[in-house]
């Protein structure tokens, strides 16, 4: 199919002047192509906006499209690089707000560059006058774009494979308090984490490098920790280092030492880092063998209204192809029930290579992967024991499961707050593949190993069973 | 308070007690519902690190119940009860490795 399905110039020349946005890039008619990039807008245009006009600015602004005509227009062939308007629907329940659908040609786009794609998407459209709120929802990225992308540096399988870890969640705790432990005390408090049972600890995404604890102290004694809980229990330990810099010459240096001194993961925060500082990064990860960790700070700022940002399953696929090998995707336990389904629904879009369009989980488009490899959620924060059947029933095994008061405000420490966590988790895998319903047996599951387990018991014990609601859990 | 005691452990299930035949059936038959291949590995050591344990046999692509499945983990324990042993699950669809726990240990029992 040809983008010359829709004729956008005359040939009776310039024509200097304010033109209606609609009359080039409002084509109800098109098509969109295998290769065209696809994006659904929520819109709200300003009082007395038709929507026509409203959709057809944004596909402007956010390609080809500048406020007046210019004469420089007639030496390109805008058929070629125009996005295009191609569906609009209102939103249900909602006043003066539509779903505007959006067509852009592969051309528009730098090859393997997501601060480029974005930059066009999301850059002056969403300060645009005539609109008065505008949220990017979902995109779908074509094959032939993806393959100009490395993705996750490793990906669940190869991840799982060097871990040796098989069958169940990981199991991960960011380190507390977030600021002002000394180098040496925080190791401590990561190796009694991880010699309890953790397979990761976390650094706290606001630790970089400060006067309390500068980075290369806080890498020496975390690794001599992993290394001793390792050697201690048989298992594969980590801790994610954050690498995080004010340049990106310095976050180089960091990730260079942590691979120098044998840790086998960092992190990174993708969103104040920057997109062009992660894609470097992950291509380094790649390289040079080491798993990465991603951060999600400032995520809220962009995607927490509803009517306008970005959502955050847009971000999330924007990392997939930026790469990284965790992603944090939120808790789900504890949220209301719909939300359940659209994080659901993101969480898919991380880590499976094919996902059909379902409007119910917020997925606008059917995306395929075409074999990227796959990013592990992680679920932090706000999270203990009597959680575990719900979290593994809900996210499965390729996650990550954070548990950081749950694991430190264990009333005997943190090696049996890992303990504890652990063998919740073992007990919750085992009932399960023995076909038991955690959702409805989960507590009967762990109070039966807090028998055998004092660690568990105390834990138990301290935090509140939850009570959910069963019979609204699959309702969307 | 107690203390946490220094334990080697042994990746996915090993913080529980140790299973008994009867649950490690179930495990088994998990894997075979869920249409993975079961096998059989054995090690004289346990480091974390060595990725590789010896196949008993090869993985067990004709195994149609769990007593198929746990009369190889028997022989193996009777041959080699001096190592570690595993069970482990293939899953020949994403062409990877999706389980594994351990079911004896040297000279258990």
């Amino acid at each position: 199919m040809s983008y010359t399905q829709t004729q956008t110039q005359a040939k009776s020349g310039y024509q200097a002047g304010v033109q209606d946005y609609r009359l080039t890039y409002y084509t109800p008619d098109y098509t969109p192509k295998d290769t065209d990039l696809l994006a659904a807008f929520r819109m709200t245009p300003q009082p007395g906006v038709p929507p026509e006009e409203a959709a057809a600015a944004v596909a402007a602004e956010s390609s080809t499209g500048t406020w007046t005509t210019v004469w420089t227009d007639l030496l390109t062939d805008l058929d070629r690089y125009k996005g295009r308007c191609y569906h609009i629907e209102p939103v249900a329940g909602e006043d003066n707000q539509y779903f505007c659908f959006i067509a852009y040609p592969l051309d528009l786009f730098e090859e393997g560059s997501v601060t480029n794609m974005l930059t066009s998407l999301v850059g002056n459209v969403f300060g645009f006058k005539a609109l008065r709120a505008l949220r990017l929802e979902d995109l779908r990225i074509p094959v032939a774009y993806l393959k100009t992308f490395q993705g996750p540096p490793h990906g669940i399988t190869v991840e799982r494979d060097k871990l040796n870890k098989y069958g169940r969640p990981l199991l991960g705790c960011t380190i507390k308090p977030k600021l002002g432990l000394s180098a040496k005390n925080y190791g401590r408090a990561v190796y009694e984490c991880l010699r309890g049972g953790l397979d990761f600890t976390k650094d706290d995404e606001n630790i970089n490098s400060q006067p309390f604890m500068r980075w290369r102290d806080r890498f020496l004694f975390v690794q001599e920790a992993i290394e001793k809980a390792q050697a201690e229990t048989g298992e594969i330990k980590g801790h994610y280092l954050n690498v995080t810099a004010p340049t990106n010459e310095q976050m180089m240096e960091r990730a260079e030492f942590a691979k120098e001194i044998g840790t086998p993961i960092i992190m990174h925060d993708f969103l104040t880092g920057g997109f062009t500082a992660n894609t470097s990064l992950s291509k380094w990860c790649q390289a040079n063998g080491v798993l990465l960790h991603i951060h999600r700070a400032m995520h809220a700022v962009i995607d927490r209204q509803k009517n306008h940002g970005i959502h955050f399953r847009v971000l999330a696929k924007c990392l997939r192809m930026s790469g990284g090998d965790h992603l944090h995707s939120g808790t789900v336990v504890g949220k209301l029930e719909g939300e359940k389904g659209i994080t659901m629904g993101f969480v898919d879009l991380m880590r499976e290579n094919y996902i059909e369009e379902d409007r119910s989980r917020g997925i606008f488009f059917t995306q395929d992967w075409a074999s990227m490899p796959g990013v592990m959620p992680v679920a932090s924060g706000g999270i203990h024991v009597w959680h575990m059947p719900a979290l593994v029933e809900i996210f499965g095994d390729d996650s990550c499961l954070q548990f950081g008061g749950g694991t430190l405000g264990h009333p005997w420490g943190s090696a049996p707050g890992a303990a504890a966590n652990r063998v919740a988790l073992e007990a919750c895998i085992q009932a399960r593949n023995e076909g038991r319903n955690l959702m409805r047996e989960g507590g009967d599951v762990l109070r039966e190993a807090g028998k055998w387990s004092p660690e568990l018991a105390v834990a138990l014990e301290l935090w509140k069973e939850i009570k959910f609601e069963f019979e609204a859990m699959d309702t969307l | 308070m107690q203390t946490f005691p220094k334990i080697r452990r042994f990746e996915t299930l090993s913080y529980l007690p140790p299973l008994s035949d009867e649950q490690i059936m179930r495990q088994v038959q998990y894997i075979l519902d869920k249409g993975y291949i079961p096998g059989v590995e054995f090690s004289e050591e346990s480091e974390p690190t060595q990725h590789y344990w010896t196949l008993w046999k090869l993985p067990l692509f004709h195994a149609k119940s769990t007593s198929d499945v746990l009369n190889e983990v028997r022989s193996c324990r009777s041959d080699y009860s001096n190592c570690f042993i595993r069970v482990v699950g293939f899953d020949n669809i994403k062409q990877c490795q999706v389980l594994s726990f351990i079911v004896h240990k040297p000279n258990q029992r």
